[in-house]
């Protein structure tokens, strides 16, 4: 077999190629972030933050956007919390593995997959209509929090897992009961875990737009209640930018929403490194 | 006595807890195709499946156009995410330093993290100008929203396939290379085509994603209800279609609309299901 270049140089020809496969997602993700801040970043003022919108939005501040972003993703994540960590605690504490676990795991990562706007249709139909909630902080609000469960779920399982064993083992020769033991000992250890998956949660809700925009509406009013309608950021954002209603608000509002992300994020993963170095 | 009917007690409310995930997804399929199945069967299946025109307030419940549409972006897509995804994977895995991948892993998961309105708002910005004043065309196109999605998917793709190719057994590697292998032989020889399950699986519920994503492709896509005859031709696809309409749409319009969402939520169960085979994972446990 006659070879035109000689296998070392086509290794390192390779490696170059992976590093630069590398290099160019990192370039698209700090160009999509840095076009949004460079562009958004004057637009923030306290003003911008605190005041409510005028004109549709091209003048004003988006107050009742942070407002109904954060009335919205807090409901989710109080409903699908407690859901979810049951959940994991029932799979890996009080069941072994059988055929209904395996129906209740794919059960779970099929609802991962469903798209949102197939949860943006289910939550008008449901609880918009079926349930007369209307558009409302209440109808958003459980659309993301059936849509949040799976990540909860999945975050919060791999957390009690890696509880170890004779943490439980000592809890039950004190003659703790399972719940004791599960509530006293494994949730606290598993804490931070936890805790990831809800920010992590909360990043999704955050960003979330077409499942929101048919459940929570799009009132420019701040919420007065779980049943009045409300707009969050991310819908907000749509509107402005699709419009065309005012690029300079909707760069404004987008550097909100992008910063907002990269903290959730950061503050994901310092918690699941801190949980990994007190586990391992 | 008492502790031990609590404990009973207890268990029966973590199971109904963790059987509420497929109780939803089985209230979200009753309900979506409660609302989209009778018209559908009632103006007969292939009107919708194999229909042209969308017209819906006319009678017209064509869906064939955006059927097209959604598995020609998808697909388009994939050209974009595999290659560029399936190395990002093999770097984290194989080339990169550990502190280097420690770094790239979390900036990957940040990319999950953009919102699908910020994507499509770049799109727009970048993407959209850039097809108008080089390639020709409206700009809002099928292309514009192929190579969105291929970006947006990355990172699904990315994190999977890692796994898939973490899970080789280090032997193999060991094995190839104790024989004169480069590392790059062993990587391409041995090492991917033992991890082509997962790496399967990867790429299915990538397409999954794609065909799933709906603000970012509603921005950049153009919406015309049509069979693209080009790459820079405008369309519509399936999440597109629903989230245009749903925001006025009444009566069989609405249900029509619904429709759309069961051809969607059919596509992505066979895709879930699909990736979650074993003979597709491969599972050798």
């Amino acid at each position: 077999m006659t070879r035109w270049i000689n296998v070392e140089v086509r290794h390192r020809i390779i490696v170059a190629g992976l590093w630069s496969a590398a290099a160019a997602t990192l370039a698209v993700l700090a160009l999509i972030i840095g076009i949004v801040l460079w562009n958004g970043l004057p637009m923030i003022t306290w003003s911008f933050l605190l005041e409510a919108p005028k004109e549709m939005g091209r003048a004003g501040g988006i107050f009742p956007a942070i407002v109904g972003t954060v009335a919205v993703t807090l409901l989710a994540i109080i409903v699908a919390t407690p859901i979810g960590v049951g959940s994991a605690v029932y799979l890996t504490e009080y069941t072994s593995e059988s055929f209904l676990t395996r129906v209740i795991r794919f059960g779970a990562e099929c609802l991962s997959g469903i798209p949102s706007i197939i949860f943006g249709l289910f939550g008008f139909i449901f609880f918009v209509i079926q349930l007369r909630m209307g558009w409302s902080v209440m109808s958003g609000g459980l659309t993301l929090a059936v849509m949040i469960l799976p990540t909860i779920m999945r975050t919060a399982e791999e957390a009690v897992k890696s509880v170890p064993e004779s943490y439980r083992e000592a809890s039950f020769s004190t003659g703790a009961t399972r719940w004791q033991t599960v509530t006293q000992v494994v949730l606290p250890a598993a804490l931070p875990g936890i805790v990831t998956g809800i920010v992590l949660g909360i990043g999704r809700g955050v960003g979330e737009t077409a499942a929101v925009i048919f459940t929570a509406g799009s009132s420019l009013h701040i919420p007065t209640s779980v049943f009045s309608p409300a707009r969050t950021m991310a819908v907000h954002f749509y509107i402005l930018a699709r419009e065309g209603l005012s690029m300079p608000h909707a760069y404004g509002t987008a550097a909100v929403l992008v910063i907002l992300i990269l903290a959730i994020n950061v503050t994901a993963n310092w918690l699941m490194l801190r949980f990994r170095a007190k586990t391992s | 006595m008492r502790a031990r009917r609590g404990e009973a007690l207890i268990e029966r409310v973590l199971l109904f807890l963790a059987l509420s995930a497929v109780a939803m997804l089985g209230l979200i399929a009753v309900f979506i195709f409660l609302q989209g199945l009778p018209i559908m069967l009632e103006h007969g299946p292939g009107s919708f499946l194999l229909g042209m025109r969308w017209a819906p307030t006319k009678g017209g419940f064509g869906l064939l156009p955006m059927i097209l549409s959604s598995v020609i972006v998808t697909l388009g897509a994939m050209v974009i995410a595999v290659p560029l995804g399936l190395a990002c994977a093999i770097f984290l895995s194989e080339i990169a330093p550990r502190r280097v991948a420690n770094l790239v892993r979390p900036a990957i998961q940040l990319l999950a993290g953009i919102p699908s309105v910020v994507f499509g708002f770049i799109g727009i910005l970048i993407v959209v100008p850039l097809i108008r004043n080089y390639l020709g065309g409206p700009g809002l196109s099928v292309l514009a929203a192929t190579i969105i999605l291929g970006i947006m998917v990355l990172p699904t793709l990315i994190s999977i396939a890692e796994d898939a190719i973490e899970a080789v057994p280090k032997p193999y590697k060991e094995g190839a290379m104790a024989l004169g292998c480069t590392h790059s032989q062993a990587i391409f020889g041995v090492m991917l085509p033992a991890a082509r399950g997962g790496i399967l699986a990867a790429i299915i519920l990538a397409m999954g994603r794609a065909v799933g994503e709906t603000m970012a492709v509603i921005m950049v896509i153009g919406n015309a209800a049509i069979i693209p005859q080009s790459p820079l031709d405008p369309a519509r696809t399936l999440t597109s279609n629903i989230a245009l309409e749903m925001g006025y749409a009444a009566g069989e319009h609405q249900k029509a609309l619904f429709a759309t969402g069961v051809v969607l939520f059919v596509f992505i169960m066979i895709l879930n299901s699909v990736a979650t085979l074993r003979v597709v994972r491969g599972d050798r446990r």
